[in-house]
């Protein structure tokens, strides 16, 4: 029987619990070109870095549309909203993510994330205290899930009393995105994916036309009375940059966590030193982005003429895949790559990506997930894993546990 | 034998390093992470350790970060004698030693000078010493200045449209103080960048209220009775009345106190190899003292072998790590210093950055965005290959444009890129005062270099 070629086995599902031995024999041919009409796949953290710095590679929509989709690189489906800048090339790339990040972050918002820091420990006790007298836990279902959702609901703006009903909204539309439930979807899951699509693009009209009237010290509020120099966001821009924050932010802090704790449970005395120095939570996030990243590949690229890399021609329009994960642990660029060590003093990973569409959110994933691996740490009483490895999801591009039990003897 | 000696030197000898800032600090701390374990001192004119200067004329000015709180974080636990507010004055090649302004002399078996440059200052002392005639160099020039500026001034006067000094308009005008700024050459930054940016960068100025003045010079500094500033003379026979004057012509490098040492210093700064290793004044290497940062002179191969003299944050930092390294490893494990010459700004809300020689750069093309929008990358092209790159608002991007540089890509760029517009296809001259180009050619030819090991590959040329 022949072997499936490489990039397809990393698809496969049957690899999904443990990629790394696949990104290793990637890593043997950088430059691979497996099938015809198939992508080309970078693995090396040089090449990797040097892609997403490339103005000849475009993360346009359209140009992709016209190279044709493979499974990994399909667009979402974005309920007639306009594309948001993570699918747009600049100038209009450049427009949008300005004008969103003067909501997010310096000069304009310098404390914006750094302010939520109070109430990301509050949400995070909570959740650990509702786990009351259980002695086990579905760490995803119980705390990595509904923890970002929170987050970004109190970001945005969206008021608390109604964050059960943005809930009930966002999970089945998160659900939609992933191809296992897509696969299967019988015509009333995704009627109901649609439905909700349609109730959050509502509710998020309705609060953004009160912030208009009306700002508050809040994200929307931001985005929809923007007047710098670029100009204002339409009302659509408004709502598709709301949508992408809603869904990014979400899908990858979820995995980050989780990915993190499963990783913390393999390695014990890490776990115990975190437990000891809260601080480490810093260091530990970065390694984790570059030993386990929530994003493994970055398959939504074309370039707009005719490339070269290491004497490889890549022809114009052809879909290029940048495996992230592969390029986090190339020994060309790493010492000791398969080694989880938060101790690495050099840990640039490519975890957030590079460039002009380098992780939006990644301050907020980053102090999001440094506090809750720090109160896990501290608050389970002898954690451990109750199967290893776990499911895993069935996606490629975002990969993590879809459960995560965890047994404890109690709550500090 | 030579063995030995390294051996020695790195369990117990005494490295001096001279110049403790930026460039200082991040050596010393290499020599303890490499393992560097005898005896480290750090010899510094300012009476405070190490901190960061880029603030200063930014944050600092607009009263978001306090000119006392930019020391420099520790990468590594150096364990070092610090002399501080002590200059050095002098050097004694033969006897190994370091002369001090309080008589003290300090032994090295090897020597690090990293002592940068200073501020040079408005010409005539009597009108330099004017209050309300200011520089901005050091923690103290910056604690000054914003004393001044917030004290609400009637208008300042910038001399010179450099980087320091339209980052100092920048800084007035985000606090609404009137300012105007005296250029001798036709636009700001056209000494770093050339005509075609300056223009630019002058709209951005005139834009954000900035009485901008250029062909002109100042011919004097008039004061009132008591010794305050309050006109200044230019060379349009205009007068402009001002209570604040910062004079930002450049700097001056601190090489003065080795007069007569017999190493290579000058105005210029001191000649080293590319192994950061100092020249003596008859050009023979020495192999003892070494030299990073600012003040430092060294061939680099990606730029036709041209002694680079480099006032750049990033070169401090990657000279002082490969200096350190140098100092106390074999010869055949040492590095070259091949930074990729790089720099950044931020004025009226917009970032600016380049890589590479933009002067050395004889013709310009708009590569990404337009220059009326004042977002785009502009490339510099120098005899058919890249040289440089310039950004506005579009940082990102420079490091594709550097690895062109390190590859030598060919000039004019003929490729498409997102957002190309029509205007960016043809060439124009990058417009540089005074385009006086070295001749030679390289004898070697540069493929580029890994960027994991940084090592040149040698081609022989062909005849």
């Amino acid at each position: 029987m022949t072997q499936a070629p490489l990039f397809r086995q990393i698809t496969d599902f049957a690899n999904r619990a443990n990629p790394y031995p696949l990104y290793e024999e990637l890593r043997k041919n950088p430059v691979l070109h497996e099938e015809e009409g198939g992508p080309y796949v970078f693995s090396s953290y040089y090449d990797i870095k040097a892609l997403l710095h490339d103005p000849r590679v475009s993360s346009d929509a359209a140009n992709l549309a016209a190279a044709g989709t493979d499974e990994l690189a399909r667009v979402e489906e974005t309920g007639g909203l306009p594309p948001s800048f993570l699918r747009l090339d600049p100038p209009e790339h450049d427009r949008l993510r300005r004008i969103a990040n003067s909501a997010f972050g310096p000069p304009h918002r310098p404390r914006r994330v750094e302010n939520m820091r109070g109430s990301m420990t509050a949400i995070v006790e909570q959740l650990i205290d509702a786990f009351g007298d259980a002695r086990q836990i579905d760490l995803v279902d119980q705390f990595a899930y509904p923890f970002p959702v929170t987050v970004i609901c109190r970001l945005l703006g969206v008021p608390r009393e109604d964050e059960p009903r943005f809930r009930a909204w966002v999970d089945p539309l998160v659900a939609s995105l992933d191809p296992d439930t897509r696969q299967g979807a019988d015509t009333e899951f995704s009627k109901a994916a649609q439905e909700a699509r349609m109730q959050l693009g509502m509710y998020l009209a309705g609060l953004v036309e009160e912030r208009a009237k009306e700002p508050r010290d809040d994200l929307l509020s931001d985005l929809v009375n923007s007047h710098g120099p670029e100009g204002a966001m339409t009302m659509m821009e408004v709502l598709s940059t709301a949508v992408l924050l809603l869904i990014a932010g979400h899908e990858t802090t979820v995995n980050l966590i989780t990915n993190g704790m499963l990783t913390l449970l393999r390695h014990p005395d890490i776990l115990q030193r975190l437990r000891q120095d809260p601080e480490l939570s810093v260091t530990i996030v970065e390694e984790l982005l570059r030993y386990e990243p929530p994003v493994q590949i970055v398959p939504q690229r074309t370039c707009i003429t005719d490339i070269e890399v290491r004497g490889v021609t890549i022809p114009k329009g052809s879909r290029l895949w940048l495996v992230l994960a592969a390029g986090n642990r190339d020994p060309e660029r790493f010492k000791d790559p398969e080694r989880f060590d938060p101790d690495r003093g050099d840990i640039q990973h490519l975890g957030f990506g590079s460039g002009i569409h380098s992780c939006f959110g990644a301050p907020l994933a980053r102090l999001e997930t440094q506090i809750a691996l720090r109160e896990l740490a501290r608050r389970l009483e002898n954690p451990r894993l109750v199967a290893d490895p776990p499911p895993y999801r069935q996606n490629a591009v975002l990969r993590g546990p879809r459960h995560l039990e965890i047994a404890f003897d109690g709550l500090h | 034998m030579a063995a030995d000696y390294l051996d020695r030197l790195r369990r117990e000898g005494r490295i001096v390093i001279v110049g403790a800032s930026l460039a200082g600090l991040r050596a010393a701390e290499t020599l303890r992470a490499e393992g560097f374990a005898g005896e480290l001192t750090l010899i510094g004119d300012e009476p405070y350790e190490p901190y960061d200067r880029p603030p200063l004329s930014k944050s600092v000015l607009l009263g978001m970060a306090s000119p006392l709180h930019t020391e420099l974080p520790h990468r590594w636990e150096i364990d070092a004698k610090w002399r501080l507010g002590i200059p050095a004055t002098g050097l004694d090649l033969a006897a190994k030693r370091v002369k001090l302004a309080d008589g003290d002399e300090v032994p090295y078996d090897r020597l690090l000078i990293a002592t940068g440059v200073r501020a040079r200052p408005w010409p005539k002392e009597d009108e330099a010493g004017l209050s309300g005639v200011c520089l901005l160099r050091t923690r103290e020039d910056a604690a000054d200045l914003y004393q001044r500026l917030k004290a609400g001034p009637r208008r300042v006067f910038v001399i010179g449209a450099g980087f320091a000094g339209s980052e100092v308009a920048s800084a007035c005008r985000g606090m609404g103080i009137p300012v105007t700024v005296a250029e001798r050459a036709g636009a700001p930054l056209v000494g770093a960048l050339g005509g075609v940016v300056g223009a630019v960068a002058a709209d951005l100025q005139t834009e954000n209220g900035v009485d901008l003045r250029t062909h002109v010079t100042v011919t004097s500094l008039e004061g009132d009775p008591v010794g305050r500033v309050r006109a200044v003379h230019l060379s349009d026979e205009s007068v402009v009345e001002a209570d604040v004057v910062v004079v930002s012509l450049g700097s001056q490098r601190n090489t003065e106190w080795l007069t007569g040492s017999g190493l290579g210093a000058g105005p210029r700064g001191i000649a080293c190899d590319a192994g950061c290793r100092a020249f003596d004044f008859r050009g023979i290497v020495t192999d003892d003292v070494f030299v990073a940062g600012d003040v430092a002179r060294s061939p680099h191969a990606l730029f036709g072998y041209q002694f680079l003299s480099l006032e750049h944050w990033g070169n401090a930092v990657a000279q002082a790590e490969t200096a350190a390294h140098n100092m106390i490893c074999h010869g055949a494990d040492r590095r070259p210093h091949l930074w990729m010459p790089a720099f950044w700004s931020s004025m009226f809300g917009v970032n600016i950055k380049s890589v590479g020689v933009p002067p050395m750069g004889e013709q310009l093309m708009i590569t990404q965005g337009s220059l009326a929008e004042r977002r785009f990358v502009g490339v510099y092209g120098y005899k058919g290959r890249v040289i440089a790159a310039v950004s506005f608002d579009n940082t990102r991007w420079l490091e594709f444009y550097a690895r062109q540089i390190e590859q030598g890509e060919p000039f004019p760029v003929e490729f498409p890129t997102m957002d190309r517009r029509p205007e960016g296809r043809q060439p124009v001259p990058a417009d540089f005062p005074d385009p006086s180009l070295p001749t030679h050619g390289p004898t070697v030819t540069l493929t580029g270099y890994s960027p994991a090991d940084q090592q040149l590959v040698f081609h022989p040329a062909r005849h």
